[in-house]
Formats: C-alpha cells, sequence, structure tokens
C-alpha cells in the first residue's frame, strides 16, 4: 500500500523495437478500497497478458488535484490506455476481465 | 426562531420573491423543460454573484462546452472571459459519453469532488453551478453507485459552505428526469416555457423554500440582452401614495373641463372612441406637455411606427421630435403579437424602470386582446396600472371601441380616473366629433358634450351651440355662429352653451 501513496509507480520494461508497447496511466485515490483493487486486478492482468509489452504508470489524484480537470476526471479508479491508439477509457476496479480485454485490441499492433 | 441566511441572486425580480435569495450554503434545484432559461438563471447567479457581491463561482457544465458557454452569454453583456482571468470565475467543462468509458467493476465519483474542491480552493469560489448534473445518469452505466454519489455530493456541498445551483431537466413523472429533486430538497424552482395562442410565455415558480416564505404564484419572466428578470406582480394592494397635483392636458380647453387644471398627477385616464376620433392626438398633446414641463414621458405604441406617429402629428401642429431628441420622450412601438401578455407586461415595465418617466402612454390597449383573453387583458392592465400608479406615474391609455363587440374599455374603466370618451357624430352629410368627460374622480368637471375639432393648429375642444334648433356641431354650429355674430339680436333664441356651464364635484 505505501508504494502506491509514493504516488508514482513506474513500470518500465525496455521492449525490444519491434515488439509492440502498451502504456497505461491509473489514477486512483489514495489506498481506497476500490483503488487498492484496482490496482492489484490490473497488475495481475497485465502480467498474464502483455508480460514485459506495457508501460504503468499510476497517479493519485488526491496528491495532483489538478488532473482531475485537465484529465476530465469523474469517477474513480480510471484507467487510461494512452497507447496504441485509439485512448481507451475504463472505470471501476478493473475486475470485470471480459471488458478488461478490450484494452488489449487491437493486439495485432507490430503489422 | 433564526431565520436562514440567504444569497441575493443578483436576479432581477428572482430576490423579492425570494424574499432575499437562495438559502445560503445549501445547494437549489432549478428544472424545466429544453430550453426554458436554466442555464441562463444559472450563469447569472454565477455571473451577477462575482461582479456585484464579490463572490467568485465555479460553472461546471455537464452539457455545454466551456467556449460554447462563453459565447452563449456574451450577447447578453457577460464577459465571462474577463472574470476567469481575475479568478471570480471558473468553468470547467465536464465531458462524459457512454461510448468512451468502459465500466469495469465498482467505482466512486471521487474523481468530481476532488476536482470541484480543485475549483473551489483555486479561487475561493462561494457558489457553486452543475449544470445539468443529470448528464451523468446517460453517461455512467451503474445507477445504483451514482444515485449513492449523488446524495453525498449534495451532503459534501452543504459542508461545503457554498450555494449552489443545480439544474435538471423535466421528467415526465417528477419534477426532474431522475428524481434530483430526491436529494436537493431546500429549494425548488420551476421554470416553464409554454405556448399560447402561438405566442410563448415564460414563467417561474417557486415550488417549495425550506425555512422560509417565498411567493408561491406563477411568475413571468424574461430573458433579454440584458438577461434573466423576474416580475413580482401579485402584490395587489391599494395602498398607493396618491398625489393631488394636477397636470396639464396639453389642450387648453381641455383642461378647462377639468375646472381648468387637467388631470391628477399620478391617474389613470382612459380615452376611448371609435377609430378616427383623435385618440392618438389627444395622447400626444398629452406626450407633449409632460415633455414641455421637462418630465419624461414613454410612449408605448401598438398599432402605429413611431415615426408614423411623429409625422401624423406634425400635421395637427405638433411637434414631438426635438422631444424625442432631448430624450424626454421615448417611444416604443411594438406589435402585441410579439409577445404573451405577461412578457409584453415584464417588458414595459423594465423599460418603465429604465427610463423613469412621470407618464406613461399605451395606444391603443384594445390591440392586445389580439394576443389573450379578454379577462387576461384586464388582469395584466390591472397590474399594470398598479405597478406604474405605485411608482406615482401618470397612466393613459387609449381604446378603440367597436359598435358590436366587447370591448375592454368599459371593463378596465372601473381602474380608471379619468375617463374620456370620443365619439363621432354623423348629421347633415357631415362626420364632427364630440367629446365629453365620462367620469373624473376628485375633481370637477364639464358634464357637457363639447365639439372636438383638429385642425392644422392643434386640437380644441369647442363648445356646441345650444339654440332652439336644438345642439348643433360641424359647419351648422360654425353658420349659426356667423349668423349670430352678424345679427347679434338672435342671441335671444340661442346662445352658446358656455354660459350654461354645470360644473359639479
Amino acid at each position: 500500500m505505501m508504494e502506491i501513496q509514493k504516488k508514482q509507480e513506474m513500470q518500465t520494461r525496455s521492449a525490444s523495437p519491434d515488439i509492440a508497447c502498451y502504456f497505461f496511466r491509473l489514477y486512483v485515490t489514495g489506498a481506497s478500497p476500490n483503488s487498492s483493487r484496482a490496482i492489484t486486478n490490473f497488475k495481475a492482468f497485465l502480467e498474464k497478458h502483455l508480460k514485459d509489452e506495457y508501460e504503468l504508470e499510476i497517479i493519485d489524484v488526491y496528491q495532483q488535484p489538478h488532473v482531475a480537470q485537465s484529465v476530465d476526471i469523474i469517477a474513480l479508479p480510471m484507467l487510461i490506455r494512452e497507447f496504441p491508439l485509439p485512448k481507451m477509457r475504463l472505470i471501476g476496479d478493473m475486475s470485470n476481465h471480459e471488458k478488461l480485454n478490450k484494452v488489449l485490441s487491437p493486439v495485432d499492433y507490430k503489422s | 426562531m433564526k431565520a436562514i441566511l440567504k444569497a441575493q441572486t443578483g436576479i432581477n425580480g428572482l430576490d423579492e420573491i425570494t424574499y432575499g435569495g437562495l438559502p445560503r450554503n445549501r445547494p437549489t434545484l432549478v428544472c424545466g423543460g429544453p430550453g426554458c432559461g436554466k442555464t441562463l438563471l444559472a450563469m447569472e447567479f454565477i455571473v451577477k454573484g462575482a461582479v456585484l457581491f464579490n463572490e467568485p463561482g465555479v460553472f461546471m457544465s455537464f452539457e455545454e462546452k466551456a467556449q460554447e458557454l462563453i459565447d452563449n452569454v456574451a450577447s447578453l453583456g457577460f464577459d465571462i472571459e474577463k472574470l476567469q482571468k481575475t479568478k471570480k470565475l471558473k468553468l470547467d467543462y465536464v465531458h462524459v459519453d457512454k461510448t468512451e468509458i468502459q465500466e469495469t467493476g465498482e467505482y466512486d465519483l471521487e474523481g468530481l469532488f476532488i476536482r470541484l474542491q480543485h475549483s473551489i480552493d483555486s479561487i475561493g469560489a462561494k457558489r457553486i453551478v452543475l449544470d445539468t448534473i443529470e448528464n451523468l445518469f446517460l453517461g455512467l452505466e451503474n445507477q445504483g453507485i451514482l444515485r449513492a454519489e449523488l446524495r453525498r455530493l449534495f451532503q459534501w456541498l452543504k459542508e461545503k459552505n457554498v450555494t449552489a445551483i443545480i439544474t435538471g431537466e423535466k421528467g415526465d413523472t417528477g419534477l426532474t428526469r431522475n428524481g434530483l429533486e430526491e436529494y436537493v430538497s431546500d429549494c425548488v424552482i420551476l421554470l416553464d416555457h409554454r405556448i399560447i395562442n402561438q405566442v410563448s410565455t415564460r414563467r417561474l415558480r417557486i415550488v417549495k423554500y425550506r425555512g422560509s416564505l417565498h411567493g408561491t404564484n406563477e411568475y413571468p419572466f424574461l430573458i433579454d440582452d440584458e438577461g434573466f428578470s423576474v416580475l413580482p406582480i401579485t402584490s395587489l394592494t391599494l395602498d398607493k401614495k396618491v398625489s393631488s397635483q394636477r397636470i396639464s392636458t396639453g389642450i387648453s380647453s381641455l383642461d378647462a373641463m377639468f375646472e381648468n387644471k387637467g388631470f391628477f398627477r399620478g391617474s389613470g385616464i382612459l380615452i376611448s372612441g371609435t377609430a378616427g376620433t383623435g385618440k392618438t392626438s389627444i395622447a400626444a398633446s398629452f406626450a407633449a406637455a409632460t415633455c414641455k414641463r421637462k418630465e419624461r414621458c414613454m410612449f408605448f405604441a401598438f398599432e402605429e411606427s413611431p415615426q408614423q406617429i411623429i409625422r401624423n402629428m406634425k400635421s395637427i401642429n405638433l411637434d414631438l421630435e426635438p422631444y424625442v431628441k432631448k430624450r424626454l420622450l421615448e417611444f416604443h412601438a411594438f406589435r402585441p403579437g410579439l409577445h404573451g401578455l405577461e412578457m409584453h407586461l415584464t417588458s414595459m415595465y423594465k423599460l418603465v424602470k429604465k427610463f423613469k418617466p412621470t407618464t406613461v402612454i399605451l395606444d391603443p390597449i384594445t390591440n392586445l386582446v389580439s394576443v389573450g383573453e379578454l379577462s387576461e387583458v384586464n388582469s395584466m392592465l390591472l397590474r399594470l396600472i398598479d405597478l406604474l400608479q405605485g411608482e406615482g406615474i401618470t397612466v393613459m391609455m387609449t381604446a378603440l371601441t367597436r359598435k358590436s363587440e366587447t370591448s375592454t374599455d368599459e371593463d378596465i374603466s372601473s381602474l380608471m380616473d379619468s375617463w374620456l370618451l370620443v365619439r363621432d357624430i354623423e348629421m347633415n352629410g357631415e362626420r364632427n366629433r364630440a367629446l365629453y368627460i365620462m367620469k373624473s374622480r376628485g375633481m370637477g368637471h364639464s358634464k357637457e358634450v363639447r365639439e372636438f375639432v383638429i385642425t392644422s393648429k392643434g386640437l380644441e375642444m369647442v363648445d356646441v351651440y345650444r339654440g332652439p334648433e336644438g345642439i348643433l356641431i360641424g359647419s351648422a354650429r360654425i353658420a349659426k355662429e356667423k349668423e349670430v355674430k352678424a345679427n347679434p339680436m338672435s342671441k335671444k333664441h340661442g346662445r352658446p352653451a358656455k354660459k350654461i356651464k354645470r360644473v359639479s364635484k
């Protein structure tokens, strides 16, 4: 839990140029139950499906309240798939895997 | 009991009917159908708060983008950009689109809270508008979460010591589509926009206001180039101040019929008559007399354009143009069909408040019947007369009498202090006008029928000739007068009516 409260956690995996790199931003509210669940759930999901091909930035909106307006946040926790385009927004504790799978498409990005 | 604190809205008339404004530090719900002026009311609340009461405000829009809002209200003279620069106002557009957001489990609206808190802190906001938060119901799927969070939000707003307006779209069953009234229960204002006889009227009603007295009627309101204004027009108490000062009618021979003094200041005067009897000319003379005293006069014309009136009056030696140039006389000409009756009332009242005339002329009121039912017209005129007389303004109205139809003049004559009747009399192959005073409260007045002559020199009331031949008017009178002049002996057969003038109180 402490690691989250330290605002940002970057998990950068060096990706070889020919492998698609996913970039996600997860906006949370401190260590609230929903947020903690979202982080755990999503990390597990990433490890399972994207292993070394992703980058995740976790942002605590309590610490940076101005992003609420600039990123247009209403509901939290919120996940934004920044890359690949198109951008995609998901809200919730990331427990619905069926919907979560959508962030993987288009999976076939390399081609 | 301690009265609840109120925050003045600064909106014309709204503070009067709420007895001081909206409940301070509590949320107020403003609901109504599309296009009824919710956003505008809310925006004016924020802008007036920032400008007049030094209370910065946050406007959170779930519907219109910031730039759209700025453009839309710029036409009302609100300079949002300047207020934003001086940190008096903050616009925040919230974009929610179901198609762009996937829901994957439990969430809350903490983001909205943080966002609001940040906005409040950044400018020290005292006022908040959420317009219209119901859009969240379209953007988010989980209604259960949403309802619980909204309840929390409104509770939170109360704790934040901000006065809030929440707008909501009118629903089929409740006041709002998603039952927001369930959460916001301190003050609910309903706006309405209805069409009667193809004329639209906007109305406002305070559905409830906890802990405070409020006007309970439907009040007409107006949205014009100065924003929102509500007209509280139900105080029909008869306790206005009265003046015993007399003012000239503008026609010396007409003054003579009123003890040589004219009308009471602040009284109501009705001139009714058939078509083409010179009602407008009498009104214009009265207007000119007002301006001659260096007082202001406002002329509402429902039939002719100002240019037409000015031109036509020149033909009777009455030049109104200099008065218009000196801003003593102001014309407002519009067709009755332009607004509903209530809107006419509101807009007329606004104009009067701004120009501060001592005399108001309505020419002719009969045309208003084309907009509403007779009873509605009467009630509107009643309120107008009350409003104007409450401010000590003399009101002159002209009314067209038609022979067969029901007319307004008799119905409203009871409200008027003086009633002049102009008739045309067809005799000996010519048409002449006759004028008499039907009534004039509180003063002595002539009971005679006078011949009313309109010449290129002006208006004049001439004594009719009474003699053994009966009453002579028009050319017959002129002929008789010449005859009398040439042959003074014939005087014994008849004498001018002046000599037998009766004056009664």
